[in-house]
């Protein structure tokens, strides 16, 4: 080999180097793109809201693209995003991140589905001290593990509930209730639970079945016998969509007269699509609905977001889209004030976030929970055999007058 | 708390009634286990799977604007191909291998029909609605969902029909014969080739009416299937196979010890007391066994 082409290799060696060491140092940000990495649920269990997850993330981005994107320095640059399917598998979501990072060279990553994935992934994220903002995780026991770079956009799942408790005291003239609960053996249902008991003391009410859901379970007959006999004032159920679902068809069959039922995943299940009138009057907890009057000027309001998302998708927007769109818009705000790639300095911005956005106010607590936006309460209600979610609480937001008590199955048609 | 049902006596009423309602279910789907298990040795770890494609024939048909009852008529005879099908693809290579391959292999179809389902049907929980109403008894304070009693009925329907049909069919003989003996009925001129690919066919079938009836009684999702299998095989091992009477027995008081163990022990250990009942009755039969083997030295 001669002297020139010697040269010559180790000046291409040194820019790659160069290039490499220039990558790493900063972010990874291709020309004009700012990558973002997200391992999500495709297929397997979670594959339904994994979708909703990754539709209401592209949406963001191909808005905040159209409309001038993220400006760092004075240059504008655009958002993508690398997905993976994790096959709603928390080892794979934890191998994926990994791959994301080391691989990828991802250096902001978006959350997967579920609290139970987000608690693989956050160790790795962690590890590798990459930002991380998440929009479906919500146990408790996320946020409470003294991670740094992990940022949640929703309510913590112990607060799912505790409004509908309050409403049942406020109800009950301030005095405590008589509260039967079932949850399902699983972090985000558990956290739900806790958030109960916090309530129930707080008000001074009275936990009087406290039954725990298996599982594989998909029959609360007994459950529900438990509650026709001891008559509480609330029943509280919740086990994702089969809970849900399980509760209003056992609930309807059984003829079990509560005076208020609260659950959570009632839009997830689309409990008044399948149940219809038999799903009348069940309270929910939810994120976000469309309904409230949150406002930024990418989405413009909820209404605004739920008609462009349905031109898009074809169907209404679950929460789970429209928080994981507005895990976009607090990225772009915090590249935007950091006013630079660097990990550390994007993330300490993203501490400093406090923002309105159609689906909420953000501002994260210590634990990189959302600390400025409150749990809704929706109730179905039907006209003939039409039913749909109508706001009833906070007083802010509701739409409709929260209706209670629950008439009793032999004085429903 | 968990002693409230001694305090309320209706209670031991809905507890046996859900029981018994929901043990004959169970019986019906391990009837077809203890079949296909006694005549071709092959435990079935996609049992439970094949129960939930039955369900989703069932809520397919639904959606088309049909009763869901009659999920118990068309479900049946689309399983029945499918397990002729899955027969000549997978079971009849491994039909006369040890007990281990033919897990394997039906664990391995377990995890094929768990992934199609969800690509076809969606990993959403689903329902059908039957809209039978509810049965009150004594002053309202025993509610049963009429939909369970269908599904009870229907359940006990086909189990009979099924006795008869091996009683007095030529291929119900062929079936019993191929399981005493396989290789003396193969020289007396059964096909049993044949006979093994009907009896896959008809557990399918049984698998089939199952979940039609769980689509109108509990929920459906691709991935339930396994806690189908576990009981069905528990009521086996309880039951013993090739006996009707006693797979009936043993799936009702599954169902009644179930319900039982939810109102005293707790909903949280519902499922952990079968795991636990079947231990105690795995020792107890080695048990009995090793005093045997003593006795015979």
């Amino acid at each position: 080999m001669n002297k020139i082409a010697k040269l010559f290799v180790t000046f291409i060696s040194a820019i790659t180097l160069a290039l490499v060491s220039f990558t790493s140092s900063f972010a990874k940000v291709e020309g004009e793109y700012i990558v973002l990495g997200s391992a999500i649920s495709l297929t397997g269990k979670y594959s339904s809201n994994g979708v909703h997850t990754q539709n209401g993330y592209n949406m963001a981005v191909d808005r905040i693209n159209k409309m001038g994107g993220v400006e760092v320095q004075g240059k504008k640059y655009k958002f993508e995003i690398i997905y993976y399917d994790d096959e709603s598998n928390p080892k794979r979501a934890a191998q994926l991140a990994e791959r994301l990072i080391k691989q990828d060279g991802v250096h902001y990553m978006l959350g997967p589905y579920s609290s139970g994935l987000t608690k693989a992934i956050a160790p790795v994220t962690e590890k590798y001290k990459i930002p991380m903002v998440e929009a479906n995780g919500a146990s408790r026991s996320l946020f409470t593990k003294g991670y740094k770079y992990l940022f949640a956009v929703l309510s913590p799942a112990n607060q799912y509930l505790e409004v509908a408790i309050d409403l049942a005291v406020e109800k009950n003239g301030g005095k405590g209730v008589k509260i039967a609960q079932a949850f399902e053996q699983d972090a985000f249902s558990q956290d739900v639970r806790l958030g109960i008991l916090d309530a129930a003391k707080r008000t001074g009410s009275e936990i009087i079945i406290d039954d725990k859901l298996p599982k594989e379970l998909n029959d609360m007959a007994a459950t529900l016998a438990k509650v026709k006999a001891v008559k509480p004032d609330v029943l509280v159920v919740s086990g994702h969509t089969k809970g849900a679902l399980t509760a209003i068809r056992q609930i309807s069959e059984m003829k079990v007269d509560v005076p208020m039922l609260a659950m959570t995943h009632c839009d997830a299940a689309k409990l008044s699509k399948q149940h219809g009138k038999k799903s009348e009057f069940a309270l929910c907890a939810s994120q976000w609905h469309k309904n409230l009057s949150y406002k930024d000027k990418f989405f413009g309001s909820g209404k605004k977001y739920a008609k462009d998302f349905q031109k898009e998708f074809g169907y209404d927007p679950p929460y789970q889209s429209a928080e994981s769109s507005a895990a976009l818009l607090v990225f772009k705000d915090a590249f935007e004030r950091a006013n630079s790639f660097d990990r550390d300095a994007v993330r300490d911005a993203l501490v400093d976030t406090e923002m309105q956005t159609f689906y909420g106010n953000i501002k994260f607590g210590p634990g990189g929970q959302n600390v400025a936006k409150p749990m809704i309460l929706f109730q179905v209600r039907c006209k003939g055999d039409d039913c749909e979610n109508r706001v009833v609480a906070p007083t802010k937001w509701a739409s409709d007058k929260f209706y209670h008590p629950i008439p009793k199955w032999s004085e429903r048609s | 708390m968990d002693f409230l049902i001694f305090k309320a006596p209706m209670l031991m009423v809905q507890a046996s009634l859900d029981g018994i309602l929901l043990g004959i279910l169970f019986a019906l789907i391990a009837y077809g286990m203890a079949l296909q298990w006694g005549v071709m040795n092959i435990i079935n770890i996609a049992q439970g799977d094949l129960v939930i494609l039955g369900g989703y024939i069932a809520y397919t048909i639904y959606l088309w604007g049909i009763h869901p009852a009659w999920g118990v008529i068309i479900s049946p005879i689309i399983m029945f191909f499918v397990g002729w099908g899955l027969y000549k693809l997978v079971i009849n290579k491994v039909v006369d291998r040890d007990l281990f391959i033919s897990i394997l292999a039906t664990f391995g179809i377990a995890i094929v029909f768990q992934q199609l389902m969800n690509f076809i049907f969606g990993a959403d929980v689903v329902v059908a609605q039957s809209e039978y109403g509810t049965t009150m008894l004594f002053d309202n304070s025993v509610t049963l969902p009429n939909s369970k009693i269908f599904s009870a009925f229907i359940s006990v329907l086909y189990a009979i029909a099924l006795v008869i049909y091996m009683r007095k069919s030529k291929l119900g003989r062929a079936i019993r014969a191929t399981a005493q003996n396989a290789r003396a009925a193969k020289i007396l001129g059964v096909d049993t080739e044949k006979v093994y690919a009907a009896t896959f066919g008809i557990n399918a079938a049984l698998c089939g009416i199952a979940g039609a009836l769980i689509s109108i009684t509990l929920t459906l999702h691709p991935y339930v299937g396994l806690s189908y299998t576990v009981r069905s095989f528990m009521i086996v091992i309880v039951a013993g196979l090739g006996n009707l009477p006693a797979v009936a027995v043993s799936g009702m008081g599954l169902g009644l010890f179930e319900e039982f163990a939810d109102y005293i022990l707790g909903t949280e250990f519902r499922i952990g007391a079968v795991f636990m009942l079947l231990v105690l009755i795995l020792v107890y039969r080695r048990f009995k066994l090793s005093k045997k083997r003593e006795y015979l030295k």
